[in-house]
């Protein structure tokens, strides 16, 4: 099958989350083999030697690796149908930077909130929440980051969402409060029928990564 | 190929769409031995792009219009065209290549455009890893070496491939991001004592390096060697003196 396209997965990686509802915008069929980061497929070693890393799309047999390059290759190849990038090329520009502050910011943030505690969790959280300020100033008054339309930058940060119970319940505070806007701009992808069949249960994410913060205290 | 309608006039009862967006005025910021400056300004000399350019004097210096115009990173480089700023080097030289097709920075099949993105991503994101040795001292600085070899063994091995070019036959944006080896490895390898890219160790790097310093673009555009290995000595002993005094 020349055309088949496989997802090497992970049901609970948020970058995986933005490979699947990429996938699931257009509308593009394809077979999630999900993987076991403890014991690697030799698939998976062989398609991304590089950073043996989860989400790999393969596509025609090949491999493309790394999360938004994942989505933009979706975004090219399948352009007909809900285009994710904007056209204009400062629109695309913005939308560009917008994913490379998630990117750069939340998911290492994020990360202490849920995995540590004291002082560190104190701080994470507030750099946390100025990130959250700083996307909500971005976003305004518009209903995606996109603007009318559900886009790169709403798919980038989106599966973030996922790991709010977690973050709330570790750091014992509630975003919503805080960022108000963000929260109901979660909860308007959350309506988008690519975006909550991507996106784990919160409880289960929330098991999940006590399970993984135990593992990270053990060492 | 984009198109904002600017000025749209109306003579003799025609309509002439005139002044195609990549026509407005071009600024960049950026500061003189950064390579993430220097790869935005080779992209724009390579498309034939007139800008004004604007030195930063970093790191306690930063002008008000930079942090006006980069906020959120308060970062060189920063583009601004038409008055719009676009920050991060690469999301920058992405943006130069849809306005100016020209000499084109990414291929045109998307499969191979993931490709090129890859391992620009990768260089970006292990660049600065490959020059920690220099700020190094001692078991440290061992153990950056030997992480500063890992990465180009990588690039040796699964990047570069047997091309001349990571673009293939002309330079693309793999290229221009792994240029900070003849700007900023090769010097900071001179004060060190180091020296990675060696024909028998990483013949195809070293092969990429002859190739990449001789196109005119580069040659003619990079900053003066004798100027960076000062810069950087003195910011090594800096270094050494405020972290190692024992050193």
């Amino acid at each position: 099958m020349a055309d088949e396209v496989i997802l090497l997965d992970l049901w609970s990686s948020p970058f995986a989350m933005r490979v699947r509802i990429a996938l699931a915008e257009k509308g593009i069929e394809y077979e999630s083999k999900e993987e076991d980061l403890s014991n690697k497929s030799s698939l998976l070693l062989k398609m991304n030697p590089v950073h043996k890393q989860i989400p790999v799309l393969i596509h025609k047999g090949r491999p493309v690796c790394e999360s938004l390059i994942i989505v933009q290759y979706i975004d090219e190849v399948w352009r007909d149908k809900s285009p994710l990038l904007p056209s204009h090329p400062c629109d695309r520009a913005n939308a560009r930077f917008w994913a490379d502050f998630v990117d750069k910011k939340i998911y290492s943030t994020g990360k202490l909130v849920w995995a540590t505690t004291g002082e560190v969790q104190e701080a994470a959280k507030k750099e946390l929440i100025g990130c959250f300020n700083v996307l909500e100033g971005e976003l305004g008054d518009k209903p995606y980051f996109g603007g009318d339309k559900f886009g790169f930058t709403d798919v980038s940060l989106i599966p973030f969402y996922s790991w709010f119970y977690a973050m709330e319940t570790c750091g014992n505070f509630n975003i919503i409060e805080d960022c108000p806007k963000l929260v109901a701009w979660a909860k308007r992808c959350m309506e988008r029928e690519s975006v909550s069949k991507s996106l784990p249960d919160q409880y289960k994410i929330y098991c999940f990564l006590m399970g993984l913060k135990k593992k990270l205290d053990a060492k | 190929m984009y198109f904002l309608l600017k000025n749209k006039r109306i003579y003799k009862g025609h309509q002439i769409m005139i002044n195609h967006h990549s026509m407005d005025e071009v600024k960049l910021f950026g500061f003189w031995p950064s390579p993430f400056s220097r790869r935005v300004i080779w992209a724009l000399k390579l498309k034939g792009v007139n800008y004004e350019y604007i030195e930063e004097d970093l790191p306690y210096n930063k002008s008000d219009l930079l942090l006006q115009y980069n906020p959120v990173h308060k970062k060189i480089p920063v583009l601004v065209h038409g008055g719009k700023p676009i920050a991060e080097s690469l999301v920058i030289l992405e943006y130069i290549d849809e306005v100016w097709p020209q000499n084109p920075l990414l291929p045109k099949d998307s499969y191979e455009r993931s490709v090129a993105r890859f391992w620009a991503k990768f260089i970006d994101e292990k660049g600065p890893i490959m020059w920690e040795f220099y700020l190094k001292f001692g078991e440290e600085q061992e153990k950056a070496i030997n992480n500063s070899i890992e990465i180009l063994r990588t690039i040796e091995e699964h990047g570069l491939e047997d091309k001349k070019f990571f673009g293939g036959d002309k330079m693309g944006i793999t290229d221009l991001v792994f240029g900070l080896v003849i700007h900023i490895l090769v010097p900071m390898e001179e004060i060190v004592g180091v020296k990675f890219i060696k024909e028998e160790t990483f013949p195809r790097l070293h092969a990429w390096i002859k190739n990449f310093s001789e196109q005119p673009i580069i040659k003619d555009n990079v900053p003066d060697y004798s100027r960076v290995v000062d810069f950087f000595k003195r910011r090594r002993e800096t270094y050494r003196l405020s972290a190692h005094p024992n050193h």
